[in-house]
């Protein structure tokens, strides 16, 4: 039982990262803007969170200079792709490198550096609670932050005004121009959720998950969650199922390697998420459940106001 | 997706060498290129050999120019980087990956007046030397203090690749903790992946959940140390000292210091003594050696490790001797016989007494 626990609350840890950096490229993309850029705004998350927490001593001072830091990635490629009208692939493509090669020269004085580890938060009474408690009451602040922000933002998108606007602009945005609404700022908006989302998973990483500044820490989990949002079909309840499930699959699969259950094959694991994202968008797109497809319609084009 | 940003670094890389002038002057720097499997800051394997690299420079100063790549993925880009460098004009290249042996043997063909040299790898040729260091005396010893300091009998290996230098030291590891005790078990994970600090540490979250208590790893972060610190286990750190991400946890770590080594080969390729060979660099050449034992070791258990440490650097122990037994408990090595590098450099069986079955 006790084990049981254990591998479910290292799932939740371990999916933590991929929560924070596929809800903010969601919301993203649901505005029309397909950004590459999450491993780049990843890493500057986390090389400023790193650096950050170090020099003040304060984990929620990383924090937030850690989503500050994404959010500034994240406006580059929105002047870059929206008000210049570069290509998005391309631009996405760029901040990725771009953040890579920052992130290693601004962090090349902190490697070799410990941190103290982001403290636990345990909530009175529902900590010490059996099973329950340890399972889901005995985590850092960034866990419980990257859960609530993915119900906030289900929330957000289907139940509020601007969640409706936000989902017009990706569907079909000269409508949404037409009946009056900014794109272009709300694009903008959307971006930077996206960016300041991608530097708090950064930050889990560098100093929650493994307290520590090495380059490319992330090692492609922003990728991992760009496939996520497909496999989620764009919906954010499904980006936390999802999360869980590639979290899960990894945690599963080091345990039964421990047990000698079996070898998994070298590189299998590595395809995992991008097989999954590949089956799920093959079944979504066949028969009866083409419908659901729920790939905004706007995504990845720009836009020109025509008046 | 670490193929994807490297092919892109690689090509960056091209447009840049391209531009280059390569100069043909006599009293031009003598220039020396290498090639990395991961970032120069991994704090592991790629950081010592960088540490190398940049021996040469101090030792030689002007007299040599240095380039690096890193990130460069094992396949098809290798070749890429490598003909890149050649046209750069670098005379002598390192490359420092198992997985750039055949790039690098294609490359030394194709460029036979450029130096080649490939560590861990088993293709040489006449301008093509490798190199290797030989991590598993160092191994031998963690698995002895592995051994000792274990109370569940359960050691974590967390392994990257099954290529025949892991193997090795799964084995060293294992021969060391049974020279102790007849109960040992090996948890071993493999992580598919020299580099990956998250994974790392999940896979020693694991291993203590499932009652490892001495963690040792062959992958490059010291991920494994920290959460080893945290939860009260030992562990062994990798290439590099890592006393500093769990200075409770840290026992001892294998550390590769390279720069003697490239100081030597460079040196050998400007008098025009240099020569192909297959170098295996141990405690005696300097190439390994093994930080200070932590406080925490009972000193007699400390004195003993340096006792075998030094038994086997002055030649009188080494760790494949015979009677060596596979996991069928056949006898491969008989009594009295020692493995030669040949036969340790294609090792593809486990020891006796390691479960579960060697991944293709």
């Amino acid at each position: 039982m006790d084990g049981t626990v254990a591998l479910l609350a290292a799932v939740i840890v371990a999916s933590t990262p991929l929560l924070f950096a596929a809800i903010g490229e969601l919301v993203a993309e649901r505005s029309g803007v397909l950004n590459l850029g999450v491993e780049g705004m990843m890493l500057a998350g986390a090389v400023t969170g790193f650096a950050v927490t170090l020099t003040t001593g304060s984990h929620l001072v990383g924090i937030g200079s850690a989503a500050v830091a994404g959010a500034a990635m994240a406006l580059v490629f929105a002047v870059l792709t929206l008000s210049l009208m570069a290509n998005q692939v391309a631009t996405g493509l760029a901040l990725t490198i771009f953040g890579v090669g920052l992130s290693a020269l601004v962090g090349s004085s902190f490697v070799g550096t410990p941190l103290p580890r982001l403290p636990r938060l345990d909530i009175p009474g529902l900590s010490d609670l059996p099973v329950v408690g340890p399972l889901l009451f005995r985590h850092d602040v960034l866990v419980y932050g990257a859960v609530a922000l993915t119900l906030a933002v289900a929330w957000f998108l289907a139940k509020t005004r601007g969640g409706m606007i936000l989902r017009a602009v990706g569907e079909n945005h000269e409508a949404a121009h037409g009946l009056g609404y900014n794109v272009i700022h709300i694009r903008y908006l959307a971006v930077l959720f996206g960016g300041l989302c991608a530097g708090l998973g950064g930050a889990f990483l560098s100093i929650a998950y493994t307290p520590m500044w090495i380059e490319q820490m992330t090692a492609g989990r922003g990728w991992i969650a760009l496939a996520l949002v497909v496999f989620a079909a764009w919906r954010p309840l499904r980006v936390l199922v999802g999360a869980y499930l590639f979290g899960g699959v990894t945690i599963l699969q080091l345990h039964a390697q421990g047990l000698g259950l079996f070898a998994v094959p070298s590189q299998v694991m590595s395809m995992l998420p991008y097989i999954a994202t590949i089956i799920v968008l093959v079944v979504i797109s066949i028969g009866p459940w083409k419908a659901r497809l729920q790939a905004p319609a706007c995504l990845g084009r720009p836009f020109l106001p025509t008046n | 997706m670490t193929s994807r940003r490297s092919l892109f670094a690689a090509t960056l890389f091209a447009g840049a060498a391209a531009l280059a002038p390569v100069s043909l002057a006599a009293d031009e720097p003598f220039k020396v290129g290498f090639v990395y499997v991961g970032p120069v800051g991994d704090h592991g394997w790629t950081y010592q050999h960088d540490q190398g690299r940049l021996a040469l420079e101090e030792h030689f100063g002007d007299a040599v120019e240095t380039t690096f790549v890193e990130n460069v993925s094992e396949g098809a880009d290798t070749e890429r980087v490598i003909r890149q460098l050649v046209d750069a004009g670098n005379e002598m290249i390192f490359t420092t990956s198992f997985g750039f042996m055949n790039a690098t043997a294609n490359m030394a063909e194709q460029f036979p007046d450029v130096t080649f040299e490939h560590a861990t790898g088993y293709r040489q040729a006449d301008n093509l030397a490798t190199y290797l260091s030989v991590t598993y005396q160092g191994r031998y010893v963690s698995g002895f203090l592995a051994g000792e300091l274990s109370e569940t009998g359960k050691i974590g290996y967390i392994a990257s690749f099954p290529i025949p230098e892991v193997i090795r030291d799964i084995n060293a590891v294992m021969l060391g903790a049974q020279a102790v005790r007849d109960d040992v078990e090996m948890v071993i994970i493999w992580a598919n992946t020299w580099y990956d600090p998250a994974r790392e540490a999940e896979i020693a979250g694991v291993m203590i959940d499932q009652g490892v208590d001495v963690i040792i790893q062959h992958t490059d972060s010291p991920a494994a140390l920290q959460v080893a610190e945290e939860r009260g286990v030992w562990a062994v750190g990798q290439a590099s000292d890592m006393t500093r991400f769990g200075p409770t946890a840290h026992i001892t770590a294998v550390v590769n210091d390279w720069g003697p080594y490239y100081v030597e080969r460079v040196q050998a390729v400007m008098d025009g003594t240099w020569e192909s060979h297959d170098f295996w660099g141990g405690m005696a050449e300097d190439v390994i050696r093994l930080t200070p034992i932590n406080e925490r070791v009972p000193a007699d258990v400390a004195e003993e490790a340096m006792a075998i440490a030094a038994s086997i650097e002055d030649g009188s122990f080494h760790p494949f001797t015979g009677p060596l037994k596979n996991q069928a408990g056949e006898v491969v090595v008989p009594e009295g016989v020692t493995m030669t590098n040949a036969e340790l450099a294609g090792m593809d069986w486990y020891v006796e007494g390691i479960t579960g079955a060697l991944p293709n």
